[in-house]
């Protein structure tokens, strides 16, 4: 079949990175290509060359034969490239017939608002994606606002769909859907790239896949025949180990104790609807779910920057349930946000000021209300040695540290205040192996050394590799606890969509 | 009773073009997504050059078009600190408010001396209109209004269907809600912020020298006396749109106009102007019907390289 999109050699360089080193890329007519790589492989960045955000450093791109260069999005859209982002270009104060057609819009000096609301339902009917022309997009679902893109690259006449890590956000339902609209398009005839660092989805999707490591592309092969253990190594480059070494577990005595839990996140919705859950010394629990089932907001909760509505929080034997924050760090919790950088640490800081952000009130580190900045200093000096933070130095700002090792200054000022119970949300995201071992063998020590650690994590591989229970958090709701040791993922797949687990709960 | 004195609904829209006018033009800036709270200073900037220039052409119209073209050159200023240079858009539109008070006055003073603006000084025409004087109760409203009352009711009504019903309105609201996807549809972000810019300038202007040129034929100095600032209350409480402002602007001049009327019966005129700000804070608080500002209004776009 003659290539759609071809992309030859494709170098693009930052100073001090080469996110594309040697991208090699043939997507054929109707064809479902996938492409796998970690985070920070160089997917997006490959994807904002091919869509105009950023002008390659050598290489070439050829669509439909042609070599092209695009120098904005909207030479791109003009040549036929359509692509969904994984955070949505779309406006929520306008509605879906406004969305689809800015830029583009029917009528003269006046908007044609009939024409666009009648071209959209056409559009909508023919790609069989149902969806209200007159609805207001901040009003819609992540999955209909999806649907909203796809539409806006069709309204463009788009020959080629893009669609950036778009089971990012979804639910498993619309998920589904998505994929049901892939194959529709598939079978047009309309070429689609899909991104993503999910292997279950590559192989279930894609016709073929092409994997990129390290800003290249590694190897392009049919998806028929794969398994998840091959695309692994290719992604990772070597022999990929999916348990992490630990003894077995000594659990002891619980260490942290939820009690009919009930939170509001901060846009009011209640997330977690009546949760208990124990906690004990010298084990890690994991908690399983799909984005947006509460896992958070739970985390929060014990940490104190979520108020419990109802329910109780007991440390050690002791209702933390009103304390503050700061009360609570003081009795030994210790959290690891999911958001680094807006929770984890004030950017503009230095290295210092950040490991001491948890007990700048304490002697030697203040005294009646002055600082020590010596005292700051020599601490930061000597997590920083234990941990690696590179580069080694204890002036920078957090803003100017890479994402892997903003994570380490995270965990090494968490974890070397000798916690109770840690609680660590997505510690791995976006990390590179090295570093995700890195931050699993913390945790394990902490686990070894008879801590309590709360895992929560997106990432499947992460909880069954780690864990030695397992909660499923479902809509706000634990609908299960499993052995670490006996889960499987299908098992755990069927739970975080809701279903109970059958037998023997732990 | 007050309220049916014709004369009290006279003075509302009277009162209420001063604050619509620039009103609409915040509008127009803040849908594009800049900030402007320097309406006070254009206006001021419009008032006095529209004495100005009317009195040296000897031609009132001439000097409103001065007052346009002084009004749009700075926010102009404005724009290019806002979009170019990505400067906070707040502490800009103060730098402009306390620039524009201390130079009129300096001009006054410099070119005119301390006795002020010559008497002399042509005004712009006022109008009334023929087929409406002969109703009885309406009639007087619209009797003897400036001609800049029509003329501001005609740009509030186009203004909306501007901003709602074209293309170019549709973009520029685009534009104030998530530049960076307007940015990808081949939509020029920083031309169409320029353009909010400049038309708040133009409307802020006319509403200056409705007071000015309109009303009297005379400046004085700080003669817009915080009507700028009731104006962004009246933006606000109309909901960033120009109907809206119209009508919030209407409730805020009548109680002006109430504040006129009662004088001299007992009523703090002092009390009756907090109203305007009162009603601008239950709007923002969502008691009186949420308010929500542009998503993008007062966060600087920096394009791609």
């Amino acid at each position: 079949m003659e290539p759609v999109l071809e992309v030859v050699d494709l170098k693009k360089w930052f100073p001090g990175v080469k996110a594309n080193d040697g991208v090699n890329l043939t997507v054929r007519a109707g064809e479902v290509h996938a492409i796998l790589g970690e985070n920070g492989a160089g997917k997006s960045t490959l994807m904002k060359v091919i869509y105009g955000l950023l002008e390659p450093t050598a290489g070439e791109i050829r669509l439909f034969g042609q070599p092209v260069h695009f120098r904005s999005p909207r030479d791109a859209i003009l040549a036929g490239i359509g692509m969904v982002h994984q955070h949505f270009m779309l406006i929520p104060a306008l509605t879906v017939a406004e969305n689809v057609v800015l830029g583009d819009e029917p009528g003269g000096v006046r908007f044609d608002r009939r024409q666009a609301v009648q071209r959209v339902r056409e559009l909508s009917e023919r790609y069989r994606l149902a969806i209200d022309p007159n609805a207001k997009v901040g009003d819609l679902t992540v999955g209909l606002q999806q649907r909203v893109e796809i539409l806006k690259a069709f309204y463009r006449k788009a020959r080629v769909l893009i669609l950036d890590e778009p089971t990012a956000l979804l639910t498993p339902q619309e998920t589904r859907e998505l994929f049901n609209i892939i194959r529709t398009l598939k079978a047009e005839g309309t070429p689609v790239i899909f991104i993503s660092h999910k292997l279950d989805e590559v192989l279930e999707i894609s016709d073929r896949v092409t994997v990129m490591r390290a800003g290249k592309t590694v190897e392009t092969i049919d998806t028929k025949g794969a398994t998840p253990q091959t695309l692994a190594n290719l992604m990772v480059g070597r022999e990929v180990v999916l348990r992490v070494e630990k003894p077995p577990a000594k659990a002891g005595s619980p260490a942290l104790e939820v009690r009919g839990l009930r939170v509001r996140s901060a846009d009011r919705h209640e997330r977690v609807k009546g949760v208990d859950l124990t906690v004990r010394r010298g084990e890690i629990l994991g908690i399983a779910g799909i984005d947006g089932n509460g896992q958070f907001e739970l985390a929060d909760a014990i940490a104190g920057l979520l108020r419990a509505e109802e329910g109780q929080i007991v440390l050690d034997g002791r209702d933390i349930t009103h304390l503050s924050p700061a009360e609570r760090t003081q009795l030994g919790i210790a959290y690891v946000p999911q958001d680094r950088q807006l929770d984890g640490l004030i950017l503009a800081f230095d290295l210092a000021d950040n490991v001491i952000l948890r007990d700048f009130r304490r002697p030697p580190f203040s005294r009646r209300g002055i600082l020590n900045r010596r005292a700051a200093e020599a601490y930061a000096k000597r997590l920083i040695e234990a941990f690696d933070v590179r580069p080694p130095d204890f002036r920078r700002k957090a803003s100017e540290l890479s994402g892997g090792n903003q994570q380490k200054v995270i965990l090494a000022r968490e974890v070397s205040r000798d916690p109770l119970v840690l609680i660590a949300a997505q510690p791995t995201r976006g990390l590179d192996v090295g570093a995700i071992e890195g931050v699993h063998r913390q945790l394990v020590r902490l686990r070894n050394e008879g801590k309590a650690v709360l895992l929560i994590s997106l990432e499947l591989d992460e909880i069954l590799s780690l864990s030695d229970r397992i909660a499923v958090m479902h809509d706000g709701e634990i609908v299960g606890v499993l052995d670490g040791a006996e889960a499987t993922r299908e098992q755990l797949g069927l739970m975080m969509t809701g279903q109970r687990a059958k037998e023997g709960t732990v | 009773m007050v309220f049916s004195n014709p004369e009290i609904w006279a003075l509302t829209l009277s009162m209420a073009i001063p604050l619509a006018l620039p009103a609409v033009g915040g509008t127009f800036s803040e849908r594009t997504g800049v900030v402007n709270i320097a309406m006070e200073g254009i206006m001021l900037i419009g008032a006095f050059f529209g004495v100005a220039f009317s009195y040296w052409t000897g031609n009132a119209w001439v000097g409103l078009l001065a007052a346009i073209v002084c009004g749009a050159l700075t926010a102009l200023a404005l724009a290019w600190g806002a979009i170019h240079v990505s400067a906070d858009q707040t502490v800009l539109g103060m730098g402009i408010n306390i620039f524009a008070a201390g130079l009129t006055t300096f001009l006054l003073n410099t070119l005119f001396g301390y006795s002020g603006t010559p008497v002399n000084t042509p005004k712009l025409p006022t109008l009334s209109i023929p087929g409406l004087d002969h109703i009885p109760y309406i009639g007087i409203v619209f009797q003897n209004q400036s001609v800049l009352v029509y003329i501001g009711i005609v740009l509030i009504f186009l203004s909306h269907w501007f901003l709602f019903s074209t293309r170019l309105g549709l973009r520029m609201r685009s534009v104030g809600e998530n530049p960076l996807a307007a940015d990808t549809l081949g939509i020029p972000v920083w031309r169409l912020r320029y353009l909010g810019v400049v038309l708040s300038g133009i409307f802020s202007a006319i509403g200056g020298a409705y007071l000015s040129i309109g009303i009297l034929n005379g400046f004085t100095s700080n003669m817009t006396s915080g009507r700028g600032y009731i104006a962004l209350a009246a933006m606000i409480f109309g909901k960033w749109t120009p109907l809206g402002s119209f009508g919030a602007a209407l409730i805020f001049g009548f109680s002006t106009a109430l504040g006129i009327v009662l004088q001299g019966h007992g009523v703090s005129s002092n009390l009756l102007q907090m109203i305007p700000y009162a009603l601008t804070i239950l709007a923002l608080t969502g008691l009186i019907g949420r308010s929500t500002p542009p998503a993008a209004d007062g966060i600087p776009y920096e394009p791609r390289r």
